[in-house]
């Protein structure tokens, strides 16, 4: 086991602090795709990312991202690495991640069952507008394929909801 | 990667960028909006399954973009016309719920796919719910859509027995595979209020075709205006 050395620390820090291209309010570390900073050697590092969803195409311009902000900070040599393994799951967003998510009008993901699939619909989602768990399921799929969109019965107001994964 | 991974992951990534494709063929013409969205995301995950795996084979556009007809190994079930949407139903619902079974095989082994297969299982999930639950919708619905989803099941019914062909490299225990799937989709059927259909689940000329490189008619149509733009200006970039 390689224990993370304080330049490492320090280099996870400023890729963690990237936001999210497609929920900027969150940023990669928060949103729990970040695996890994491996420093090899002066000024060459190496990230291990995960991506949400297999085919999610903000995967790209996350590792531009990392790169420029680990360029900035004067690492000339950046390489970003996908790893699939273990796969992310919702239950990786943070605690503070979901606080934001909430506040930015989106639904939190629920804790998954640990069986698998996905979570019954009969537990319940709670509107990000007023608070009420009295909400009913508009489409599995919304404008991403992470989100669910929702309709709070209490305020009529529709919402997007992270669905959990 | 070993090369013995190379059929495994060419036939399980065509089944995933075919129907990829055929579920992009909605866009614009899907009944509702949600839908439009929903089949989207569910092309999109399948893009990215496709991609991962024929990236294992080599060079994910090549693959993709210049392989002849006869080279592609994907099922004859994912190529079939899209037709109306209870039939593109039907098609979900045999396939979504196929490789669900197949990808919780691998991601319970520790074979080479098995990283990609627990990642993509979790998403077919959603897949295969969206597919029940709009058979259920069309099945237990009006006249109309009834007879329309029992329609799209029959239709595709011949194609299903080819899902349970051993694949070389592909370790999993097919023979549980298909008496889940039947179990399974039997059971939907029957919430749906439809008949599962009796026929024989593939044609003599047709058993296990399309793993083997031969495809319908309406598959070599389809690669045409798949890979036309790629064609046509080799190595275009947006
Ligand atoms: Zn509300």
């Amino acid at each position: 086991m390689v224990t993370e050395t304080l330049l490492e620390a320090e280099l996870r820090r400023v890729a963690g602090s990237v936001p999210d291209p497609e929920l900027p309010v969150l940023t990669l570390e928060e949103l729990g795709v970040l695996r890994a900073v491996h420093v090899f050697g002066p000024g060459r590092v190496e990230v291990e990312l995960t991506p949400t969803y297999t085919g999610c195409p903000a995967i790209e311009v996350m590792s531009t991202d990392i790169e420029r902000a680990l360029h900035e900070h004067g690492i000339p040599e950046v390489s970003v690495r996908t790893v699939l393994s273990p796969a992310w799951s919702t239950d990786d967003i943070s605690a503070e991640g979901r606080r934001k998510l909430a506040e930015f009008g989106i639904a939190p993901p629920r804790p998954q069952p640990t069986d698998g699939g996905p979570v019954p619909l009969t537990l319940s989602v709670r509107c990000p507008h007023c608070g009420s768990t009295d909400t009913e399921l508009l489409s599995r799929f919304s404008s991403t394929a992470c989100k669910a969109l929702r309709r709070c019965v209490s305020c009529r107001e529709p919402f997007d909801h992270f669905k959990e994964l | 990667m070993t090369a013995a991974l190379a059929p495994a992951a060419l036939a399980l990534g065509d089944d995933a960028l075919v129907l990829s494709h055929r579920l992009g063929e909605w866009a614009g013409h899907a009944p509702v909006l949600e839908e439009e969205v929903a089949l989207a995301n569910i092309a999109l995950d399948l893009l990215g399954q496709a991609r991962i795996l024929l990236s294992l084979v080599g060079d994910e556009d090549e693959l993709a973009y210049l392989r002849e007809e006869r080279a592609f190994r994907n099922l004859q079930l994912v190529e079939q016309p899209n037709g109306d949407f209870a039939q593109t139903i039907a098609r979900q619902l045999y396939f979504s719920t196929y490789q669900g079974l197949l990808y919780g095989q691998l991601a319970a082994g520790d074979g080479e796919l098995a990283p990609l297969a627990a990642k993509a299982v979790k998403e077919v999930a959603y897949h295969q719910d969206h597919a029940e639950h709009w058979t259920l919708r069309l099945g237990d619905g009006t006249a109309e859509s009834h007879e329309r989803m029992q329609r799209g099941c029959d239709t595709l019914w011949r194609f299903t027995g080819e899902m349970f062909q051993p694949v070389e490299g592909v370790d999993v225990d097919w023979q549980k595979l298909e008496a889940g799937w039947r179990e399974s989709v039997g059971a939907v059927l029957e919430r749906a209020t439809l008949t599962v259909p009796e026929g024989p689940q593939s044609g003599a000329w047709s058993a296990g075709a399309g793993r083997q490189g031969l495809h319908t008619e309406p598959f070599g149509r389809m690669i045409a205006e798949m890979q036309h733009l790629h064609r046509s200006h080799p190595g275009a970039t947006w």
